[in-house]
């Protein structure tokens, strides 16, 4: 299965990004194999729509499911009408929320967060 | 004439010294232009003639008619629309208007449909204008622009602008004749006046500055003025008298008949200004 991780850098050690339209990049990872690839995200520096933008490029790179902090309502619109399913991979490595996942172990999210939410509405990440 | 009164930072006195111009300027227009917070009819009173829808124009997709081929989503610059898996889904509240996905859609399948974003009030007599826009929209300028189309040619029009000096205030100040920067003798008060200021820089646009909430010193105002050039106008002092005027929605001129002088004066003092202005630049 591939899944598609939001990550502030490009390997698996790296810390899951808590934004989804704001993410440094995304991995892409076959759990089966834990083969992986990065994609830079096309959302990150957009004026506006950027978890639309990020929504997309994980829809193309073919991504069943997505691992994040948080997903908006925009972006989550677009995510469940290709049918990617979305779980919550805070406050987690790349690698723990990927062992944590195949596991069983994340909770899947079926309802969007409030807008900017990952980004803690601009405060700055900690 | 159109005059455009702007602050930089909000809650200097632009809806204060804007609805007692165009009170004591007869006969005038008001406009109101800070379209997401309008309050100069809570002074002026004007009684309603019309209120206008004004929407803007937004993708529809025809389902029937699209191959999900994603040419429309891959041209939006603002990512309001999304091409997955052969479906298009829109994002409405993120266009901006500029028609680009249906004019590239080669099945002719997205059309424009007009899309309320705020309404526009006209007062009885026309001496009055105010947009509305519609909580949650983000973007006020196509009713800035709307507004700004149905001023009246003939006679001097005051704009009441929008606080800052974004989008909005580039929109609302453009094209008018010459700009009141209402300003306040606080560290905040001038450094929003420095941004208002390179704003006109960058316009080309004629301006004089209002000092409201002054001390008789106003040390820091009067110096930026002076290294930058600029002119002061006209000063309202400080005066709890004229905040509980305000606060019970009432003009200034209504009371002391000085006041009226202090309005007319201002307005001599603008026309002078503007007509220096046309004199220099006869092509404007």
């Amino acid at each position: 299965m591939k899944v598609a991780v939001s990550s502030m850098d490009k390997e698996l050690e790296a810390r899951l990004d808590p934004r989804f339209g704001r993410a440094c990049c995304f991995l892409l990872v076959d759990t089966d194999t834990r083969e992986f690839y990065a994609v830079p995200n096309g959302g990150v520096g957009a004026a506006g729509g950027a978890g639309i933008q990020a929504a997309q490029t994980v829809v193309e790179e073919g991504a069943e499911a997505v691992i994040t902090g948080s997903v908006g309502p925009n972006a989550m619109d677009v995510l469940k009408a290709a049918g990617v399913k979305i779980y919550e991979g805070e406050p987690y490595t790349v690698k723990e929320a990927l062992e944590k996942f195949c596991k069983g172990d994340l909770q899947e999210v079926t309802s969007p967060k409030p807008r900017h939410y990952g980004a803690r509405g601009g405060r700055g990440l900690r | 004439m159109k005059i455009s009164v702007l602050s930089g930072k909000g809650g200097t006195g632009k809806t204060l010294v804007a609805t007692n111009l165009a009170a004591a300027v007869r006969p005038s227009q008001y406009v109101d232009l800070d379209v997401e917070e309008p309050n100069g009819y809570h002074f002026l009173k004007p009684r309603l003639r019309e209120t206008v829808s004004v929407g803007v124009p937004v993708p529809r997709l025809e389902e029937g008619k699209c191959t999900g081929c994603g040419l429309c989503a891959g041209v939006c610059q603002f990512n309001a629309l999304a091409a997955i898996k052969n479906k298009v889904l829109i994002f409405p509240e993120l266009c901006h208007h500029c028609g680009a996905c249906s004019l590239v859609c080669p099945e002719k399948a997205l059309q424009e449909v007009q899309r309320e974003v705020g309404t526009i009030s006209i007062g009885e007599e026309r001496d009055f204008m105010q947009g509305e826009l519609q909580v949650g929209e983000p973007v006020a300028v196509p009713l800035i622009n709307e507004l700004k189309r149905r001023v009246k040619e003939n006679g001097p029009v005051f704009f009441d602008c929008p606080p800052g000096a974004a989008c909005a205030v580039v929109h609302a100040v453009e094209d008018t004749d010459y700009c009141l920067l209402v300003t306040e003798p606080t560290p905040f008060g001038r450094h929003d006046l420095a941004i208002a200021v390179r704003l006109m820089e960058k316009l080309g646009l004629p301006f004089g500055v209002l000092i409201n909430k002054g001390d008789g010193k106003n040390g820091d105002v009067h110096q930026f003025c002076r290294e930058k050039g600029s002119k002061i106008l006209a000063e309202i002092p400080f005066s709890l008298e004229i905040a509980e005027t305000y606060s019970r929605g009432e003009l200034l001129i209504q009371g002391e008949k000085d006041w009226l002088h202090f309005f007319q004066n201002l307005f001599g003092k603008i026309k002078e200004e503007v007509g220096h202005e046309n004199h220099r630049h006869p092509q404007r």
